[in-house]
């Protein structure tokens, strides 16, 4: 009767893809249409600088070649096959074709959102536990307070207040960029040393939430019957916080944890901005100032990937440890 | 601010750790609360005055640029010191505000009706046009929020209607999902029946019976969402794509004065935060507090 795990993993991975694969196309659709309604003019974006002193005839035969004259559902289409095919055009801020700009910067930001997003669920579970240990003492209020606080701030606030403080005042740390100006090659040590401002504050903006969900359940499920009856008999403090409340209390906030992905991703189009990490989020940034359709249109496709793959992830997590929940009833 | 008190279950919390004195934790609570209440109150008061009341009666220009007098750090005449050109921060931030707090009221309301229009159509079409419309809401829900205003600002170019459109567009799901929802609930009612076997229209029922019933809902939606507009609206200002620099909002304040900070200048970077913060804590205090007066009994969850 029991059927292997990976089998209804498999079921419901294979299930949301079939789900996802309209979305993604709907998005990249909706990406053209709202191109193609804007006063966006690829002729011109194309061309730069040297559209101004161009004729209209060249304008024109400039326009058939690169086909912007025909419908934005033909356009769309065209992107579609090639971008399948691996080719999504040509970035013209970055001067690079935009997959080899997704390639390089990928990591980057992987890197960034994985090492902020460890610390963040870390550090936040502790704090949680520790606040809904004695819900109204001090403790509790300090750390509620401060995560109220720090959810209404600012990401790219505190980003630069930490510059400030870190960088300027301390000199402790560099203020951004991957590497040290003056080196020519990109060691471990440097990018670690240049990583942690950045994954600070990253983590810093996904700390609240997480802080908050984990007082919440674990404060809930310390008043619950199990944790009642593991103290009845008698078990330290530390192994009914541990072994009890954080156990059930933990499992809402993980079948959660993948829906954090589009707050991530905000979080990282501000603090990659901040700190020039050069990563994909701050490439969205610059691509948008310099309206470079190839490129804003992938990474948006991109990010939307992301989301609906961290959507899948929360499923998973969820029908994996909450054992009365099962994956083939999903 | 405490916020302790948004959660109601933790009472027999403290009650099953805390054996001794938890009693006079209740009192205690209960005060913290109103505390909080009038706090936020008085708070969203102090700044919707401000707002309305330095531009038309304070004779000041906040362009004033005094280069004898600039980055001076707070004092009694500057009290949140004074920019790279002069000009004191503390009119600078109010106005700032003033501009901010416009975004986010604008773009909160088109968000709302909106929501509530599709909500309400899900709603009460029932049926695969609902399906068809959560679905939309779904898709929509998938881009990531700051992305797509990002997007859309890129494409329309940065500008005052842009920005409210973008910030609007991306903030109408959460409205449309709550107001779906309640419609839901109310079409099971009797005073729907009635109405129904009375011979109303599907559109009569809708409009007369029950939008009036989902308004509370999307009314305090709408409040909760000025905030995040607010702070939306700022992290598209600060990244170059909001409002143009002639009328800055708390998010090109911020921007301004990154090349102050890195010569070693903090308050024309702090002040313009703050006044992002204190209106969204307070907000959120006033929202905690009036859910918990409807329905103390609901467990209640995080509204920032």
């Amino acid at each position: 009767m029991t059927r292997p795990p990976w089998e209804g993993i498999a079921r419901l991975a294979g299930r949301r893809a079939l789900f996802a694969v309209p979305v993604v196309l709907v998005v990249t659709f909706g990406v053209f249409a709202i191109a193609a309604a804007s006063p966006f003019d690829p002729v011109r974006a194309y061309a730069g600088t040297a559209a101004l002193g161009a004729d209209q005839e060249t304008l024109d035969r400039l326009r058939e070649n690169l086909g912007v004259d025909r419908p934005f559902a033909v356009r769309w289409w065209e992107w579609l096959t090639s971008a399948l095919g691996g080719d999504l055009g040509h970035s013209s801020v970055m001067r690079q074709p935009v997959a080899q700009v997704i390639g390089e910067r990928l990591v980057w930001s992987s890197l960034l959102c994985a090492v902020a997003f460890a610390v963040a669920v870390l550090v936040g579970t502790s704090l949680g536990v520790l606040a809904a240990r004695r819900p109204g003492s001090w403790l509790d209020r300090t750390v509620t307070s401060l995560a109220y606080s720090l959810e209404a701030a600012p990401v790219f606030w505190v980003a630069l207040l930490a510059v400030w403080f870190f960088a300027l005042q301390l000199d402790a740390l560099p203020a951004g960029g991957l590497t040290d100006t003056a080196s020519r090659e990109v060691t471990a040590g440097q990018v670690a040393r240049h990583l942690v401002l950045p994954a600070g504050v990253l983590a810093v903006s996904q700390l609240p939430w997480f802080t908050l969900y984990v007082r919440q359940g674990v404060g809930d499920a310390l008043a619950e019957d199990p944790v009642r009856g593991a103290r009845a008999r008698g078990l330290s403090e530390r192994t009914v916080l541990l072994g009890h409340a954080l156990r059930s209390g933990l499992l809402p906030v993980l079948t959660l944890i993948g829906s954090r992905v589009p707050e991530l991703i905000t979080g990282a189009l501000l603090v990659e901005t901040v700190f020039s990490w050069p990563g994909i989020a701050a490439a969205t940034v610059e691509a948008a100032t310099a309206v470079d359709f190839p490129l804003l249109a992938a990474l948006t496709t991109l990010a939307t990937a992301a989301v609906l793959t961290g959507n899948l992830l929360a499923d998973l997590l969820y029908g994996l440890f909450d054992p009365r929940v099962s994956l083939s009833d999903m | 601010m405490t916020c302790d008190s948004r959660t109601p279950g933790t009472t027999t919390v403290a009650e099953a750790s805390v054996p001794t004195g938890w009693r006079s934790h209740g009192t205690n609570r209960r005060s913290t609360r109103t505390l909080r209440v009038r706090t936020s109150a008085a708070l969203v008061t102090v700044t919707v005055l401000a707002v309305l009341l330095v531009p038309p009666l304070v004779q000041l220009d906040q362009q004033a640029v005094d280069l004898s007098a600039k980055l001076l750090p707070p004092s009694w005449a500057h009290p949140f010191g004074t920019d790279d050109v002069g000009r004191d921060l503390l009119l600078r931030c109010v106005y700032g505000l003033r501009v901010s707090l416009l975004v986010g009221v604008a773009a909160a309301l088109t968000a709302t009706v909106v929501g509530t229009a599709v909500g309400a159509a899900a709603g009460a079409l029932g049926g695969w046009a609902d399906r068809a419309i959560m679905r939309i809401v779904d898709t929509v829900a998938s881009v990531p929020h700051l992305l797509l205003g990002i997007f859309i600002v890129a494409m329309f170019r940065p500008g005052v209607w842009p920005v409210v459109v973008s910030v609007a567009l991306t903030h109408w799901l959460s409205t449309a999902r709550i107001v779906r929802a309640e419609v839901l609930s109310l079409r099971s009612r009797p005073y729907i029946d009635a109405a129904v076997s009375g011979g109303a229209s599907r559109w009569r029922v809708t409009v007369r019976h029950l939008l009036p019933g989902v308004l509370p809902q999307a009314a305090l939606a709408a409040v909760l969402m000025v905030p995040h507009a607010m702070w939306h609206e700022s992290a598209l200002s600060f990244l170059g794509l909001g409002l143009p620099t002639h009328m800055a909002s708390l998010g090109n304040l911020v921007q301004d004065a990154r090349g102050s900070l890195l010569a070693g200048q903090w308050w024309p970077t702090l002040f313009p935060g703050l006044f992002i913060i204190v209106p969204t804590l307070a907000v959120a205090g006033l929202a905690g507090a009036w859910r918990e007066r409807i329905n103390p009994r609901r467990r209640s969850e995080l509204m920032l």
